[in-house]
């Protein structure tokens, strides 16, 4: 089957008089493999379960799969795949009948559905435990066989409700690898939704940042961990240092002036007024005490002194909390090498950054 | 001295758990085993013998009996799942403010055993009742409701439908909402979805809703006694040993035939839930979807349910109508209306009810402690072989009261009691073991889920403070099972109260019978009829009291519980 497109056009949806999805508008592509990601209460399973029919109407808008608007059919015609978080294997169905179901309902001919079970449960890697019951099964293959039981339909698209929550830490990074292989072979659409940041970096082509409701930055992780558009998604991805200030304009240059003594250089057409500077805690570098007059201050590099609030081993990093003026915090990583000197609690230091690596944002 | 302490705990735990078992074997397992001996017993030669029981299927009365009671068991299964499963579905499916009234009817069968209303019922449904009078006038036609098997099933399964009914809509909400959507996801809907996923789901409920009702009615000796329907087993085997004498084998053949179908139901609920984990509710996910009732589909609703009230409430309406009623033969209604029935049973048929309390309380107290004990044993300690308790406290669920009663005659009748000199089969006191086997499951299941409530870190804290087991139970365990322990109390109470078939056979003499036994002899005969309703209607309200104060004491508990859990966890946050 062809990878379909999915549209969301100004999507509404409301629990009583609670509205959870407030306009959503999202072009999937045909094949990508898209993420969801939010935080509990962001209306990113409500998206998803909107999608395959499930929760009340929504209120407004369309949801388009291939050509066609879908938001006024029941779930059961809409042929779209759906794995649920807890599985929803029936346990009074061995995995082969489990897997058969959906053919059953299509009344697929007998001998067919035997090949294509037989097919599905192979692609899993499960076909030997076909006669087995759920209750027999570990988490991992419980998931294989929820896997295996919607893609056997051929669904126009697949979509995962928090499929790796229910594993352990090791299934979990081997099993969103195989979710990964199996999506490329089948070259099916394919939205999960993760509240778990890593997991939506590692598999997604793309990714949507969703809080209260409102989609709030769609694009490649990368992109939306470099670039945020907002507080939010800058803060929900990663830790981030922000802090408050303003962008002035000072001997025809632009500068962002903010808490804590900080002055860093931003770029001309940066407009003037309160601003935010966002930068990652790893690209701050710690210069001790009397390094400072060592290192070249360079155009584009910003610097300020503070004193060492507590230094957290977090094994790959070592994880300082600076104190800057006016009791102003930021974090900064540094890589740990075996023998380094780790700076103490009280003892002055200086972070520098480079410019570049700082983000302005405007609320 | 750590090791002493230790093992001085043992030698009490195992104690209480040998006195436990010394008790259930006397009263429960030997005179059980006893009648399964006699049964394969020679009555001349006194060897083994498989004679008695082709004697039973060579007479053709007992084989009647046998398809009679087996047929009897069987429909009113099938009725009551007709009566329960609508209702289950309205309340489980839609948002239905009907949902609290069909709550309530489940605890018809515990306020009313079946052959309190069995003579009322027959005065509404019979050839010459209400509704058989006013059919025949309207449309010339009448229905044999209550004419011969018929009656036995519908008194029956009106009384017993509520067990599939509790146990059917504790499964259907409990079904994962995934699991639904799930089959929706794929292509299914409406009545395949119904009866490919929900169903099936639900089907470990429904097989111990069903199991119950099969097993109540086959073993159940007051209903076909009072409608004078006597070719079924139970009332076979009582009339044979209370007319031919406890030597008579069939009595015992019969007793085992009980049995046997009896675990034989138990067994087939089990198959039917083994090794499929149903408990398949996720945090957040619980229960099926409900959706609201359009206008139409709400009046069909309250319609069915209104039917189906009537219908159950009908032996409480037609009890009251007797109990006030003056002459009522041939008539929709009694002729007039009358206090005089109560006045009668206050006058004279005080000892029955102070017979019953005194019974019934003994019994329920006796319980609470085997329970306690039996729970504590199972749960709280390691000896070896503890399960059997457990098993021993359950299985009185599968022996009919007919056949209890008697295996004590025949294993009792001549061993005097001491200092009373009477044979302990004839004495009152066996009335109160029996009644106290009969009841044992119910104490044990409250007694077993409030010890399961109890976190064992409550009870190391009292020891990590120095107290000893004994003191640990009885300042720390007890005291936060009371709430369980008294819904148990009061549910062996209540139903202990009603019993009827184990009494019928151990009553000795008129001024040791309890209330029960009361309504029986009274019911018997057509000027007796007002005065047993008015008992009835006595016997309810005392059983219906008893029934709401153990739900007043489980719904206090949770609350104290709950109150208690949130504490808990705003400390810890």
């Amino acid at each position: 089957m062809q990878s379909q497109r999915i549209l969301i056009e100004d999507l509404h949806l409301a629990f009583g008089s609670t509205e959870v999805l407030k306009g959503i508008d999202l072009e999937i592509r045909p094949g990508e493999f898209f993420a969801f990601l939010g935080p509990s209460g962001s209306g990113k399973s409500t998206l998803l379960r909107a999608i395959a029919g499930f929760g009340p109407k929504p209120s407004r808008g369309r949801i388009v799969i291939g050509e066609e608007d879908v938001a006024g059919l029941p779930p059961w015609e809409r042929n779209v795949g759906m794995v649920f978080q807890n599985y929803a294997l029936w346990p009074h169905m061995t995995v082969w009948k489990n897997v058969a179901f959906g053919l059953e309902e299509r009344c697929v001919p007998k001998a067919e559905i035997a090949a294509r079970v037989e097919e599905a449960l192979q692609l899993v890697g499960l076909l030997e435990l076909a006669q087995r019951r759920p209750s027999q099964l570990s988490g991992g293959q419980q998931q294989r066989v929820a896997l295996a039981r919607t893609i056997v339909v051929r669904p126009r698209v697949l979509l995962l409700d928090e499929p790796l929550s229910n594993l352990d830490a090791n299934l979990r990074v081997q099993m969103r690898r195989e979710l990964l292989r199996l999506q490329r072979e089948l070259g099916i659409t394919t939205i999960f939704v993760t509240h778990d940041q890593e997991e939506a970096n590692t598999t997604a082509d793309r990714m949507a940042v969703l809080d209260q409701g409102v989609i709030q930055q769609v694009g490649t992780p990368m992109e939306l961990y470099d670039a945020p558009v907002n507080l939010f998604v800058a803060g929900f991805l990663g830790s981030a240092n922000r802090i408050r200030g303003r962008v002035v304009a000072e001997a025809g240059s632009r500068v962002f002036r903010g808490a804590g003594g900080v002055v860093l250089p931003v770029p001309p057409d940066e407009a003037e007024g309160e601003a935010w500077a966002i930068f990652r805690p790893q690209n701050v570098r710690l210069l001790e005490e009397g390094d400072a007059s060592t290192e070249k201050v360079r155009q584009g590099v910003a610097c300020f002194a503070g004193k060492v609030l507590r230094a957290e081993f977090l094994g790959s990093i070592i994880r300082y909390a600076l104190v800057l003026e006016d009791e102003e915090e930021i974090l900064l990583d540094e890589p740990h090498r075996p023998g380094q000197h780790v700076l103490r609690e009280g003892e002055r230091a200086t972070a520098c950054i480079d410019a570049q690596a700082v983000r302005i944002l405007r609320q | 001295m750590m090791l002493a302490a230790q093992g001085r705990m043992q030698w009490g735990a195992a104690a209480t758990g040998l006195s436990v078992l010394l008790v259930l074997l006397v009263f429960f397992v030997v005179p059980v085993a006893k009648v399964f001996y006699v049964a394969f017993l020679d009555a001349q030669t006194g060897e083994l013998t498989l004679v008695n029981f082709l004697d039973f299927f060579r007479t053709s009365l007992f084989r009647e009996s046998f398809f009679n009671s087996l047929y009897v068991a069987l429909m009113s299964v099938v009725v009551a799942t007709i009566i329960a499963v609508p209702l289950a579905y309205f309340t489980t499916r839609f948002n239905f403010t009907g949902a609290a009234l069909i709550h309530t009817l489940g605890v018809i069968p515990l306020i009313m055993p079946p052959f309190v209303g069995a003579v009322a019922m027959q005065m509404l449904f019979g050839a010459n009742g209400s509704i058989n009078l006013l059919l025949d006038e309207w449309f010339g036609f009448t229905i044999p409701f209550m004419e011969g098997l018929n009656g036995v099933i519908l008194v029956e399964s009106i009384h017993y439908f509520p067990f599939i009914l509790i146990n059917l809509s504790a499964s259907l909400s409990n079904i994962d909402r995934a699991m639904e959507e799930a089959a929706q996801n794929l292509g299914a809907h409406g009545f395949r979805l119904f009866r490919r996923v929900v169903f099936p789901l639900a089907m470990p409920g429904f097989a111990a809703g069903a199991a119950l009702v099969f097993l109540k009615v086959f073993d159940d000796l007051g209903t076909p006694l009072l409608l004078n329907v006597n070719n079924m087993l139970a009332p076979q085997a009582y009339l044979r040993i209370s007319s031919i004498g406890i030597a008579d084998p069939m009595g015992y053949v019969i007793s085992v035939i009980l049995v046997v179908f009896s675990l034989f139901s138990l067994w087939v609920s089990f198959l039917a839930t083994r090794g499929r984990d149903y408990a398949s509710v996720q945090k957040g996910g619980g229960g099926l979807m409900k959706r609201d009732l359009r206008t139409w589909e709400k009046v069909g609703a309250w319609a069915v349910i209104v039917l189906i009230l009537i219908v159950v409430l009908s032996p409480h309406i037609g009890l009251l109508l007797l109990s006030f009623g003056t002459i009522w033969s041939f008539s929709v209604l009694p002729d007039a209306f009358t206090v005089k029935h109560y006045q009668e049973v206050f006058t004279t048929a005080w000892p029955y009810i102070a017979n019953t309390l005194l019974y019934a309380g003994l019994a329920a107290l006796l319980d609470v402690i085997l329970a306690t004990a039996i729970a504590y044993v199972v749960w709280r300690t390691n000896l070896p072989g503890r399960q059997v308790l457990d098993y021993l406290g359950t299985a009185a669920v599968a022996v009919p009261g007919v056949v209890l009663g008697i295996g004590y005659l025949r294993m009792f009748h001549d061993f005097n009691v001491p200092l009373v000199n009477e044979p302990l089969a004839s004495w009152w006191v066996i009335i109160v073991v029996a009644l106290m086997i009969r009841r044992l499951p119910y104490a044990l299941r409250a007694c077993t889920a409030a010890l399961q409530q109890v976190s064992v870190a409550l009870e190391e804290a009292a020891q990590n403070l120095g107290a000893g087991r004994f003191s640990t139970v009885r300042r720390i365990v007890v005291p936060l099972m009371a709430g369980g322990i008294a819904a148990g109390f009061v549910t062996a109470f209540a139903t202990a109260a009603v019993e009827l078939s184990a009494v019928l056979i151990l009553v000795s003499k008129e001024s040791d019978a309890p209330l029960a036994y009361g309504i029986y002899v009274y019911m018997q005969t057509a000027a007796g009829r007002g005065p047993g309703a008015a008992l009835g209607v006595l016997a309810v309200i005392i059983v219906g009291v008893a029934t709401y104060l153990s739900h007043r004491f489980v719904e206090r508990t949770r609350a104290e519980r709950e109150a208690a859990g949130r504490q808990a966890a705003t400390g810890a946050a």
